[in-house]
This record gives C-alpha cells, sequence and structure tokens, in this order.
C-alpha cells in the first residue's frame, strides 16, 4: 500500500496529484480563495512566469539553462513600448520587441552551441548586457505608453477572461504538443539525455539548441509587451528576479536539471502551485517578507522531491 | 572454513525477481567465480554485497558476522571493496591522492605529501604494481586504473574483493598482470568474488565457481576440476550451444565502402581499407591501436584531417554524423553508457531517435508508427524488457546493446554497419543472437566491419580481418589465412610498452 502510494507520488504524474489534493485544501480552508475574482486574479499573477516556463522548459530539458529571460523581458517590453510610440502603431512595437528578443535568444543560443561556452555563463553575461541596454535605452527611467489602445492588450477580456490568460494556455497547448509531438521535441529530450549520443545518433544538437534559445527570446519578448501593457509601461527595472521563479516553478513541475525529463503537465501544475502559494499568502495577510521564505522552502522541497523520484528509478 | 556465506538471498524489483533464494558458500583464500548471462542477478548479488542495495530477504555472513550495513561505506568499513566496470578515481588527482582520498594524512588541515607519496610507493611496490604514484589518474591506461583500484583494496585492508567484469577492457598483457595480482591476494587469504563473461578466465583464475540464471542459482561448483567449458555454458543458458559463431559463407560483391587516407587528430598516419557487399570486415588490435579512432573519422564523429570516403563508388560527405547517417553508414559505438544510450529516455524513443525523420512529415511525429517500430526491434532482437515504454536505463548491458543496433536497423538505406565491441560485456545466448543478425544484414547485401579485442570473436565470424597496430593498418588476412599467432604478432608494436598508447 505505501509502496503503491509511493509509487505514484514519484511517478510522472505524482505532481498533478499532490497539486490536486493541495488546490482542494486550500479552497475549503482558506476563505475567499475559490471565487471568480480571485481565481482570474490568480491566473493573471501566474502570466509572466507561466509563459516564460514554457520555453525554459525545453532549455532545462536539454541540459542547458538561461538567465537572461527576466532581463530579456524588461528590455523588449522597452523596446514595445518605445517603438510603438515613435512610429504610432502598436503592431510595429509588437513585432520590434518579438525581433529584439529573438536575436538575444539567437545570440544566447549561437554562443552556447558553437562555442561551447557553459549556458550558466553565457546568459548571466547576457542577462547583464540586456539589462544594460534596456537601462541606457531608457535613459534609466520608466517611459508611459502614448496609445491607450496598447493597454487593452493586457485589460481586454474573451468570454470574460483576459487576454493574457488566452495566452498563456495558448503557448501551453502549443508548447505541449511541440514536446511531445514532434520531432524537435524529441530531440531535445534527447540531448539533455545524452548529448554525445544524441550527435552520434544523427540529431542536429547545435541548431536544435540555437532554436530553443531563439524561441526562448520570442517568449520572453511576448511575456515582456503583457508586462509593459499591464504596468502602463516600459520598466528597465521590470522582472527582476524572474529566472529564478521560472526555474523554481519548472523544477517543481518535475524538469529534471540534469536534463532528459520534462512534461508540459509538470510544469503547468508547477506554475501554478508558485501561483497559489503566494495568492493564498496575500489572502490571509501574510507580509510579503515572509513570503520569500515559503518560496524558497518550496524549491527546496521541489529539488529533494527530484531527487528522490531520480534514485526511486534506478535499478539494476 | 567457509568464510563468505549467502544464504536465501532474495531481491525483487517492481515487477523483476532479480534474485531468488540464493545460497553459496565462499572459502577464505579462494578467488570464486559468479558467472552467468546478463540480467541473471550477478550486478544485483554484486551490489547487495557492496550496501548499495539491500536484500528482501536473506543474509550475508562474513566470517560468521551477519552484514547488516546501510550503504557502501559501511561495507567498506567491514573490509568489503567493490571495483566496478566503472572504474571510481579522480582523474586530476594523482595515483597517491587517490588512494588516500577521503583520508589524507595531515597535520592541522596541511597534507603531509611526503609521507604519503612514500607509503604509497612502499605499498605498491609490495603489492607488485609498477606505477608512479605521482602521476595523475588521467594519464593511467585503463589497466593501470584497474591496478590503483585494486590496490586501493589492498591498502584499505580488505577482506572480501569483489571484481565486476574486471578485464572487459583491458589488453591480454594487462589482464595477465592483474592475474598475477590477484593470485596474490587469494596468496594472502583474501576472499576474491570474481565476475566474468570469459571462461578462458574463470578457468585460469578460479577455485569455486557459482552460475546465477534468471535470479536463480543454477550451479555451484566447489572445484573446478573435471568441470567442462561447455558444461559452464549450458548451466548459463539453460541449453547446449554447440557452436557460438555459426559462421557461414557467403557471396562478397562490389566494393561498397571505400576508405582512402583517412586521417585525424588522434589517428595522424592516414589509414586506406574497403569493404565489399556482404562482406564481414574485422578490425583486430589492441587497446589503443587506433581502430575505434578509425572507424569515428569515417562516421564523422571526428573531424577528418585528410582523405576520401566513397560509398557505392560515391564520394561522402564528410563532417558529421548526420551526414554519414544519410550517405547510409552507420556506428554503434564502443562506448555504449557515453555514445551510445538516450538516458532517461524509453526504450521506444532511443530505437526511433534516429530513423523517425523518415517518418515525420513536417516535424511531426507519427507515434503509431514509433510504436511499430519499436516493437518489431524488441521482437526481432529479443530484448528482454516488461514494456517499450522501460527507461533504458533500467536495462542490462546486452540489452541496452541490442536496443542501438535496433536503432540502427529501424534506420533506412544502411549500406555500411560499423559495430565497435558489439559483443562486450554481454552473454553467450545475446552474442550468438547478435552474430546471427550480423550474418542475416551481410546477406542482405549490407557490409559490415566488426571493431573487436576479442581474437576468438574476430575469427569466428568475419570473412576477413585487419590488424591494426600503434595507429596503423598493418596486415590483413583471408579467413583461409587465419591464424592465431600471425594475427597477434601482427597486432604487437615493437614498442617496449604497450600500455602506454592507451591515452
Amino acid at each position: 500500500m505505501t509502496n503503491q502510494l509511493k509509487k505514484i507520488l514519484l511517478g510522472d504524474q505524482g505532481i498533478v496529484l499532490i497539486f490536486i489534493v493541495a488546490f482542494t485544501i486550500v479552497a475549503l480552508l482558506v476563505p475567499n480563495f475559490l471565487t471568480e475574482r480571485n481565481m482570474l486574479g490568480l491566473l493573471q499573477s501566474v502570466v509572466t512566469v507561466g509563459i516564460v516556463a514554457c520555453t525554459m522548459m525545453f532549455c532545462l530539458a536539454a541540459r542547458d539553462f538561461d538567465l537572461s529571460v527576466g532581463s530579456t523581458a524588461a528590455f523588449t517590453g522597452m523596446v514595445a513600448v518605445m517603438a510603438s510610440n515613435t512610429t504610432g502603431s502598436i503592431l510595429v512595437g509588437i513585432g520590434a520587441a518579438l525581433l529584439c528578443g529573438a536575436f538575444v535568444g539567437f545570440v544566447n543560443g549561437f554562443v552556447i552551441a558553437k562555442f561551447r561556452i557553459n549556458a550558466l555563463i553565457t546568459t548571466l553575461a547576457t542577462m547583464q548586457i540586456v539589462r544594460g541596454l534596456a537601462l541606457i535605452s531608457s535613459d534609466g527611467r520608466a517611459i508611459g505608453i502614448n496609445d491607450p489602445g496598447f493597454y487593452q492588450l493586457a485589460l481586454s477580456k474573451l468570454f470574460g477572461i483576459p487576454t493574457p490568460v488566452w495566452i498563456l494556455a495558448g503557448l501551453f497547448v502549443i508548447f505541449g504538443f511541440v514536446l511531445n509531438r514532434t520531432v524537435f521535441g524529441k530531440n531535445t529530450l534527447a540531448i539533455g539525455g545524452n548529448p554525445e549520443a544524441s550527435r552520434l545518433a544523427g540529431a542536429n544538437v547545435d541548431k536544435t539548441r540555437i532554436w530553443i534559445f531563439a524561441l526562448q527570446g520570442v517568449v520572453c519578448a511576448v511575456a515582456g509587451i503583457l508586462l509593459a501593457s499591464r504596468i502602463t509601461s516600459g520598466q528597465p527595472n521590470a522582472a527582476v528576479g524572474l529566472e529564478l521563479s521560472v526555474i523554481s516553478a519548472c523544477v517543481l513541475g518535475g524538469v529534471s536539471l540534469a536534463g532528459g525529463r520534462a512534461t508540459m503537465a509538470g510544469v503547468i501544475v508547477g506554475v501554478m502551485i508558485m501561483g497559489i502559494a503566494e495568492n493564498v499568502m496575500n489572502l490571509m495577510n501574510i507580509p510579503a517578507f515572509y513570503q520569500y521564505i515559503v518560496r524558497g522552502l518550496i524549491l527546496l522541497l521541489a529539488v529533494m522531491l527530484d531527487n528522490l523520484r531520480s534514485s526511486a528509478f534506478i535499478r539494476r | 572454513m567457509s568464510f563468505l556465506q549467502f544464504s536465501n538471498l532474495t531481491k525483487t524489483y517492481p515487477g523483476v525477481k532479480a534474485l531468488s533464494g540464493i545460497s553459496f558458500d565462499v572459502r577464505k583464500g579462494a578467488v570464486h567465480g559468479l558467472m552467468g548471462e546478463n540480467g541473471a542477478g550477478k550486478s544485483t548479488l554484486i551490489r547487495i554485497l557492496s550496501g548499495d542495495q539491500h536484500a528482501n530477504e536473506g543474509e550475508i555472513r562474513i566470517d560468521g558476522d551477519v552484514q547488516a550495513y546501510g550503504s557502501s561505506r559501511d561495507a567498506f568499513e567491514h573490509g568489503v571493496i567493490v571495483i566496478h566496470q566503472e572504474l571510481q578515481l579522480v582523474p586530476e588527482l594523482t595515483v597517491a591522492e587517490n588512494l588516500y582520498l577521503g583520508r589524507f594524512p595531515a597535520r592541522a588541515g596541511v597534507v603531509a605529501s611526503a609521507k604519503m607519496f612514500a607509503d604509497v610507493t612502499e605499498k605498491l611496490k609490495i603489492a607488485g604494481i609498477d606505477i608512479d604514484p605521482r602521476r595523475k589518474v588521467k594519464t593511467l591506461s585503463i589497466g593501470e586504473r584497474q591496478m590503483v583500484e585494486i590496490a586501493k583494496a589492498v591498502m584499505l585492508d580488505a577482506r572480501v574483493i569483489a571484481l565486476d567484469e574486471p578485464t572487459s577492457s583491458l589488453s591480454s598483457r594487462e589482464s595477465e598482470i592483474l592475474f598475477t595480482l590477484i593470485d596474490r591476494l587469494r596468496a594472502e587469504g583474501k576472499v576474491i568474488l570474481y565476475v566474468s563473461h570469459r571462461l578462458d578466465e574463470v578457468f585460469r583464475l578460479c577455485d569455486s565457481l557459482t552460475v546465477l540464471r534468471d535470479g536463480k542459482l543454477a550451479a555451484h561448483h566447489e572445484t573446478l576440476q573435471g568441470v567442462t567449458r561447455d558444461q559452464i555454458v549450458a548451466e548459463m543458458v539453460g541449453r547446449e550451444i554447440n557452436d557460438i559463431w555459426g559462421w557461414r559463407g557467403r557471396e562478397a560483391g562490389a566494393v561498397r565502402l571505400k576508405v582512402e587516407n583517412v586521417s585525424g587528430e588522434r589517428l595522424p598516419e592516414p589509414a586506406s581499407f574497403d569493404v565489399r557487399a556482404g562482406e564481414i570486415v574485422g578490425f583486430f588490435g589492441l587497446i589503443g591501436a587506433g581502430r575505434s579512432e578509425l572507424m569515428r573519422l569515417v562516421f564523422g564523429a571526428d573531424p577528418q584531417f585528410s582523405g576520401v570516403t566513397s560509398i557505392d563508388g560515391v564520394q561522402v560527405k564528410a563532417g558529421s554524423p548526420r551526414q554519414a547517417i544519410r550517405s547510409g553508414i552507420v556506428l554503434c559505438s564502443e562506448d555504449r553508457k557515453h555514445d551510445g544510450i538516450l538516458q532517461g529516455r524509453s526504450i521506444e524513443e532511443n530505437i526511433n531517435v534516429s530513423s523517425r525523420r523518415h517518418y515525420s512529415p513536417f516535424g511531426l511525429l507519427d507515434r503509431k508508427r514509433e510504436v511499430e517500430v519499436a516493437e518489431t526491434f524488441i521482437k526481432r532482437l529479443k530484448v528482454r524488457t516488461p514494456s517499450r515504454k522501460q527507461d533504458i536505463v533500467n536495462l542490462s548491458g546486452g540489452n541496452q546493446q541490442k536496443v542501438i543496433l535496433g536503432r540502427w536497423l529501424a534506420e533506412q538505406g544502411v549500406k555500411i554497419l560499423i559495430v565497435d565491441e558489439p559483443t562486450r560485456g554481454i552473454d553467450v545466448g545475446a552474442k550468438s543472437e547478435i552474430y546471427e543478425i550480423l550474418y542475416e544484414l551481410a546477406e542482405s547485401g549490407m557490409g559490415i566491419v566488426v571493431v573487436s579485442s576479442e581474437l576468438p570473436e574476430v575469427m569466428g565470424i568475419c570473412d576477413r580481418i585487419l590488424v591494426m597496430c600503434a595507429g596503423k593498418i598493418a596486415a590483413g588476412l583471408n579467413r583461409a589465412q587465419f591464424e592465431e599467432n600471425a594475427i597477434l604478432a601482427a597486432a604487437l608494436p615493437d614498442v617496449k610498452q604497450p600500455t602506454e598508447i592507451a591515452y
């Protein structure tokens, strides 16, 4: 019986089960949690982390790492605001932001794959460079949005649900499909499992890695644009520490830092658990300072779970 | 007087009974062989002995005391040392540092280097091991590293030393040094558990022998006198295998693979050879003779400095494994763990990883087809697994090898199959199965290259043998000319110390 339970908890879908149990308990115990207003607020609060987690999942699954996502989101948010202010066209702003995001990601991927520089170091460098670009381009100040239409990106609703939540859901579906049903997704997991064996099996390792980082950049831009729209301005200091929240959510969702293991369902749940923890603490009026501690503890627990899972599956 | 006793040892993993009720005794001062096919339970037994795993039932006694250690460190302190196939030394440290790792002789935290080196020099001398303790482990050959591991066991005053296939990557000369050392340990009254697939070694070294089959005790021989090789093989596989090679003649066709003057960083001397359709060509040589290096160059795994490779008269664009695979050359490399298996992924994915590009329109997977392909090759290659979804790291070495072979058999349009040490660490039954597959592929017109360090194997299954020595192709013999002494002579370099060549 206990063995059975252990097997389920440590299995691929174990985290989903934990989530359902945790959600039920919270819904029953915490007043105002299960209200429409709070649920929408919760979903909106996880949009940024959730969007970036989609591609961070690929990055980690391929045994890579990306620390530059926070800076990239801030920078692309700035670009979107500045470009749309100057040209008067929101579409041009969005296009420019996506291009810049893709460029940053491509540079990351190219340096990591072709020059064989550790991903942690490379993205630590670009994290600072890109943050610097964001500060330089705005002279360190926040830049307000001129066209009120830009606010609508974050404010508009479809069937009562905010647009950013739809976008998040869409990205979950798309990247879940890419991971499980495409050669690209399988190659990502194979590379994370064993990069040299994947190369010898004919997978284009360099190209796959560059694509992963380029996609990561584009997705950061999406998150950056929505963030700028929500806070009605481009902020050079936005999304500081985003990389840590995103990586935490992925690890919580069972993505192995050793590469080769990731599921979209797990990542969604990881993102939601992080969001719920914060939401519940807010509802219960727990001061923000304590929230850091709780977040840290959750991450530690997640890593220990990952460890248990890995050792439970080693046999013979 | 039995010193090491196993009684009623039982271990179950989810869905598999790895060991059931194993009982046998080993006397003091004996080298005890442990044989069995892959998955027979040898590794599990060793793991329990080393404290790495726990038995569900049964116990192990050493000198009458029940061993109830919780970890390998515990086992260590009780004088049980297991030397695994993958050696556990730190490459960047010196020999002496490795031997003293975890218990450096120190005063106020400062390592007393002089004392340490002096100690180690003396102890290596006593053990009859000729290695400079100041050398870094990364500069040692695999054989020398093995010696260092054994020296470690001796220094820790081990009572029981288990060796898990110690010779699988040693040259015959290195093996001989190892055997001398084992003889010495026997004379000192140690108990040695010797796991091997090689009957020659077992007869050369062991006093007694236990054979496992499917997790059960198949046979226990108190002495090897009067025991025949055929008997042991029959005990291992549970049936008689008459001729494990089963070679049969074939008509070779036109030249399929032509390699001209290929060289690279680790093979400076340009090499040339060709392989005909339907031909099985063996590459024999000592470890470090350049066989694997040559194959990696042909496959594009390492960059070529010079040379031209062509298939069916068409030049192959050299440079990457991708291009080689697309032109019909595939390689099962020697180091399964590092270059072959995709850890953490299922058997199904490990088989489909290369061939799926043929049936994934626009990069979208055809899941039905992938299942079919996986099932086909699991069945055809007799991979022993509860399901195609099993993580490949859970399979035994032989079964992993079959999965990698399956990966390449699933690939379409393969013209040249290169297999590097295809049967290393694989049991007799599975070996015959793999040979049979190679014959069938050759009969279908594929050209096959077999790289192997086992002379009987190369002589047993190949139509032609090329011998490599010190980075050069030294000789070529047709099947009619096969003669053990001639092949060995060609493989031995003129330089005095062959062990220097490795790495």
